[in-house]
């Protein structure tokens, strides 16, 4: 176990194998500004491409009128759909998102052309000038009517209903709780955004230089859309500025390609932050309605849930979502009986897909408001009400699969409450609650503490073929010392997989030197940067490819004078199940499980919260670079205390309302509490090197343990994420005003 | 309405032709000199993502049209040092880089901070890169990088 509370600088092994807080290998160049993102890149004779998109959630296109546009000067092209050669829609799981709407939009900010000028203000100028007549249309924005209404969608309204029928469906505990739980939309807020550079080629091709986090996926779908063969769509990683899930869907990808080609030019888009909102999809909100029962002692004896995701207009990967968000509604608990139904349906509002945490962070705020609610009802402890029902090894879940790798949920929850308590808030009034405001008088502050537990899967599910290639080269270098390049797809976003490549390198080759080829479409699919999946997947195929290149060598006596010696392999993980038709099988590999403790201090009159410290025990498997670990740690906590606090993408009649940092806020320096994290090492078996991706965990159980914390400190009920300020101050106010009367 | 005029940046004399006066000092460093370390995370004032310092002071280059900073003395990420500078190495040693992207407007708000004070507080410290959004770490390697970066200055 690793205490970072307490570790020391020493600790910090050189050598830079597997293991060591090896240095990132492209650290120096971004703290010196000299790492090229997407947006940074730059071509002769470029121009600057910029979308049109529908002010409109639901409406019929009357007419586009492109002439205007076309004729000012400085322009070179405006596209449409009818410019669109090759198949018209896309999409991640289900092709149903038009590259350009043509007869209906059907969310706000929906594209309906792009122009190609010679600035990016031109570019502005003319995409405002292009003319769209739309008969305006009631939107759909309600999903629960969504499922019974006129479709909006050839496709239909619902993109999955989930059910999940485990044991005994009838079966009833002496103690039984209700709730119901709403969560916000949340946006991934990666700070980079959207941008490419794409460059038509002289075989009628195109090369695209793209932040995206996984390449062959985008390159197919570009490919389709273009009506191109894939080897004409070549796909280079630039400089990826966060991701989180954000990146997973095609946004501008296709529309560049498009300009380029029809232009002859090199083409760059660049969202701004507010387009940047409407042009990926968002965390789906989620309504949920839970019933626990118990036995007087605290045994879960069954769990009944309905979940209804928002996938907004289209599908994107609401599919699997929901299916996450259901196989774990009953949470990390050994769950006799279960009746799950979760519902992802299309709407009108914004699309919703891919984010950290993946339909298990809206699951978790429900299941870990259901057992507080659950422990107060039997007048136990939360904490130990979870450790009397933690799933271990061997357990079953709702959906029938028996758990055979490590499930260290006992030492996860006791290592979180290990830790030591936070001294009481100093009388800086800067540290209270409202922070530089100055509104709180410390008088009036109270401290709360709220725990919980969450876990997801680990690597794509339900019988998805997921694999990494990599390719590793060894050879002797000028100076006569040995040199492994690796050619890997695998989108870096952040998360330190370059770091990786060249520690599990070292460690495989024992060669110091390591080159990494830049991710591009040159070698075979690496699959997604998500699902806490690289890691273990393209870790593992670097890892194979290394094994096959010693054979090799080997083989020669060991002597690499006779040249390179250069192996391919692929890492599949085991293969799993879909789920049937009652929501069983063995669709899941692996899980990674978390704990949170959260200590808050709130003014419940004004309803200002202060997050002052979260606490964690996390399942990692094994720590191949533990300062990497910690950020990881670090950097989900942040994104779950948004979440409960302060982060909400508004949607009103399908509208966005505040696509800006001005306006959607994400923790800075002052919001963000102290960490106090320890690793749990316990190597998972069939996993590369015994770790577990450590990515989403964090994220997943820190912003119910922030509700409870504000519960613990308000008595107030809070059924709904992210809190804000008027949910704590006006059941105060409703109950002060209720006394004095 | 397209002007030429000179600019001051790191120390060199930059002339930027033919420009269109709405510019913003943020995208002439970026897309005119060739100078893309100053990032653009949302080109009004939220991030400090474009942090440079104008006349010695912090300013967000976004938020400044470069038609005004003629006649002042520009530095920009890529203007700190030849090699790196302590606090530069301090973020690459504590693992204060993730994607990097806030990375370059950190390193700027964080030698500010410590050129106006070798010893700041807690709560100094919090305060002064509030501006910078960091979407990836959870600003606690970054803290840990201003803490290195300070003994490294003290020895
Ligand atoms: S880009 Fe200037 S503050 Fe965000
Ligand atoms: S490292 Fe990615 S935004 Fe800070």
């Amino acid at each position: 176990m690793t205490d970072t509370s307490t570790r020391e600088r020493a600790d910090r092994v050189v050598g830079h194998g597997l293991g060591t807080s090896a240095p990132r290998p492209d650290g120096t160049p971004k703290v010196r500004g000299q790492f090229a993102f997407s947006s940074d890149l730059w071509a002769d004779e470029m121009l600057w491409g910029r979308t049109v998109r529908s002010p409109h959630p639901s409406a019929r296109i009357v007419r586009v009128d492109t002439t205007v546009a076309e004729a000012m000067a400085g322009v070179h092209a405006v596209l449409t759909a009818a410019d669109v050669p090759g198949r018209a829609t896309y999409g991640l799981e289900h092709t149903d998102q038009p590259v350009f709407a043509s007869d209906v939009v059907r969310y706000h900010g929906e594209a309906v052309a792009v122009v190609a000028a010679d600035h990016p203000e031109t570019a502005r100028r003319a995409a405002a000038a292009v003319v769209v007549d739309y008969d305006v249309a009631d939107p759909l924005v309600d999903p629960e009517a969504a499922i019974d209404a006129i479709p909006i969608h050839p496709d239909g309204n619902v993109f999955r209903h989930v059910r999940i029928v485990h044991g005994d469906p009838d079966a009833a505990g002496d103690v039984v709780v209700e709730g119901a739980y709403e969560v916000g939309m949340q946006d991934q807020a990666f700070l980079g955004p959207e941008s490419g550079l794409a460059i038509p080629a002289e075989d009628g091709g195109v090369d695209l230089y793209i932040s995206t986090q996984w390449l062959h996926v985008d390159r197919d779908q570009v490919a389709a859309c273009l009506n191109l063969e894939p080897e004409r769509v070549r796909l280079t990683l630039s400089g990826v500025g966060g991701a989180f899930g954000a990146r997973e869907d095609v946004s501008l990808q296709v529309h560049l390609c498009l300009l380029a080609l029809a232009t002859g030019r090199p083409v760059k888009m660049l969202y701004s932050r507010e387009e940047s909102f409407f042009g990926h999809v968002h965390r789906h909100p989620a309504r949920m309605t839970y019933r626990h029962h118990a036995t007087r002692t605290g045994d879960l004896v069954k769990v009944e849930a309905r979940l209804v995701l928002d996938g907004g207009a289209y599908a994107s990967s609401s599919t699997a979502v929901i299916a996450n968000a259901s196989c774990f509604a009953a949470g990390p608990y050994r769950v006799p009986n279960a009746v799950i139904d979760g519902w992802a349906v299309r709407t009108n509002n914004p699309p919703c897909g891919a984010m950290r945490g993946f339909g298990a962070v809206q699951a978790c705020f429900g299941h870990e408001s259901q057992m507080d609610r659950l422990a107060a009802a039997l007048g136990m402890d939360p904490v130990d009400l979870r450790l009397r029902n933690a799933l271990r090894t061997g357990d079953v879940l709702p959906t029938g699969q028996r758990i055979t790798g490590v499930a260290p949920v006992r030492e996860c929850i006791e290592a979180a409450v290990a830790h030591p308590l936070p001294p009481p808030a100093a009388d800086d009034p800067l540290e209270r609650p409202g922070g530089a405001g100055l509104t709180v008088d410390s008088a009036d502050v109270r401290r709360g503490v709220g725990f919980a537990v969450g876990f997801k899967n680990l690597l794509y599910s339900e019988g998805f073929d997921d694999y990494s290639t990599a390719a590793v080269r060894l050879e002797l270098a000028a100076d006569g010392e040995p040199v492994a390049t690796v050619h890997c797809a695998a989108a870096e976003v952040g998360q330190g997989f370059v770091t990786l490549a060249q520690q599990v390198v070292r460690s495989e080759l024992g060669v110091e030197r390591v080159v990494l080829r830049t991710a591009d479409t040159g070698v075979g699919s690496a699959g997604s940067t998500s699902a806490s999946r690289q890691t273990w997947m393209s870790g593992g195929a670097v890892q194979a490819a290394c094994e096959a290149v010693k054979i090799a060598l080997a083989a020669r006596g060991g002597d690499l004078s006779a040249g390179p010696i250069e192996e391919l392999r692929e890492h599949h993980h085991r293969p799993t199940s879909p789920l049937d038709e009652r929501g069983q099988g063995d669709a899941h590999v692996s899980y990674a499980f978390a704990a949170h403790r959260a200590v808050v201090d709130v003014d419940p009159g004004l309803g200002l919260v202060r997050v002052v410290q979260i606490a964690t025990g996390q399942d990692i498997g094994r720590a191949l670079n533990p300062l990497a670990v910690i950020g990881q740690i670090e950097g989900g906590i942040a994104q779950g205390v948004g979440l409960a606090v302060m982060e909400e993408v508004l949607v009103a009649d399908g509208c966005i309302q505040n696509p800006s940092f001005t306006d959607y806020l994400i923790p800075t320096a002052l919001d963000m509490p102290a960490v106090a994290a320890t690793l749990i090492e316990q190597p998972e078996p069939g996993a590369p090197f015994g770790a577990k991706g450590v990515g989403e965990a964090p994220t997943i159980s820190s912003t119910p343990a922030v509700v409870a914390a504000i519960r613990a400190a308000t008595g107030v009920e809070l059924a709904r994420v992210p809190v804000r300020a008027a949910d704590i101050a006006m059941p105060q106010a409703a109950s002060r005003g209720a006394a004095q009367t | 309405m397209n002007e030429t005029y000179g600019l001051r940046i790191n120390g060199r004399d930059e002339q930027v032709r033919e420009a269109w006066l709405g510019e913003s000092l943020l995208y002439v460093l970026r897309e005119r000199l060739g100078l893309p370390g100053s990032k653009n995370a949302c080109e009004q004032g939220e991030c400090g993502s474009c942090s440079v310092f104008c006349d010695g002071v912090l300013v967000n280059a976004c938020c400044l049209l470069a038609a005004d900073a003629v006649d002042a003395e520009v530095t920009t990420v890529e203007g700190l040092g030849a090699g790196s500078t302590p606090v530069q190495r301090a973020f690459l040693d504590e693992g204060a880089v993730q994607c990097g992207f806030c990375t370059p407007g950190l390193v700027m708000a964080v030698t500010d901070l410590l050129q106006r004070t070798s010893d700041p507080s807690e709560t100094e410290l919090r305060e002064a890169i509030s501006g910078n959004l960091c979407r990836c770490t959870g600003y606690g390697r970054i803290f840990a990088a201003v803490r290195a970066a300070q003994q490294g200055d003290a020895q």
